[in-house]
């Protein structure tokens, strides 16, 4: 099994990509309302990783 | 006298779901294939799929169930737990000898953490198919 290297903000983006499909997959009912909640889900998960990622940075200064 | 005939809405049959969500946890997406969602079902395998696999591929560390202190059993039962939920590729990975100590770095970090989230993410999908299989969803 060949090895993997990730930066962190890679291997975050593939967790959020995978657990987006995911949960749009299983919440809504119509498949329009599962691809707006998965794309929806996607972008929490960037905002959050970039609001941390830069709240992170700016309190290490 | 007229009686009043009413249609009440009938409790849908629960029995049969338990082959289902067994096959749900074997493979991930197989419940939805056996529920003839082949779409939801091929998403979801591919996702936990591809998940494990960069797990793996990251040299991520499967947990072993340990008891101590409060914090040491919640996280490595759970983790345990988490990992043995992506079912027959935990199983797999196991008999086949996969056994990465843990070590530092963020990326063997990130890797436990991916091999619990497919576990995780195994686990919705199952509850997905045993609602769909009782038919309290499409």
């Amino acid at each position: 099994m060949p090895k993997m290297n990730l930066s962190h903000f890679e291997a975050a983006i593939l967790f959020a990509l995978f657990a987006s499909v995911v949960l749009g997959v299983i919440t809504k009912r119509t498949d329009a309302e599962r691809l707006r909640y998965g794309v929806r889900c996607f972008a929490y998960f960037l905002a959050a990783l970039l609001g941390l990622g830069w709240l992170m940075k700016l309190g290490h200064g | 006298m007229a009686t009043n005939a009413k249609a009440q809405p009938v409790a849908p049959p629960a029995g049969g779901w338990y082959g289902t969500i067994f096959l749900a946890w074997l493979v991930p997406g197989a419940g939805h294939f056996l529920l003839k969602r082949p779409w939801r079902g091929a998403l979801l395998m591919a996702s936990v799929l591809l998940m494990f696999l960069l797990g793996l591929m990251m040299r991520g560390t499967m947990f072993q169930p340990q008891t101590g202190d409060v914090l040491t059993t919640i996280i490595y039962c759970g983790g345990f737990l988490g990992d043995l939920a992506s079912g027959l590729l935990y199983l797999l990975t196991v008999w086949l000898g996969y056994a990465q100590p843990d070590m530092a770095g963020h990326v063997h970090d990130y890797g436990t953490k991916f091999l619990v989230a497919a576990g995780l993410l195994n686990v919705l999908a199952m509850v997905d198919a045993y609602e769909i299989a009782t038919k309290k969803k499409d």
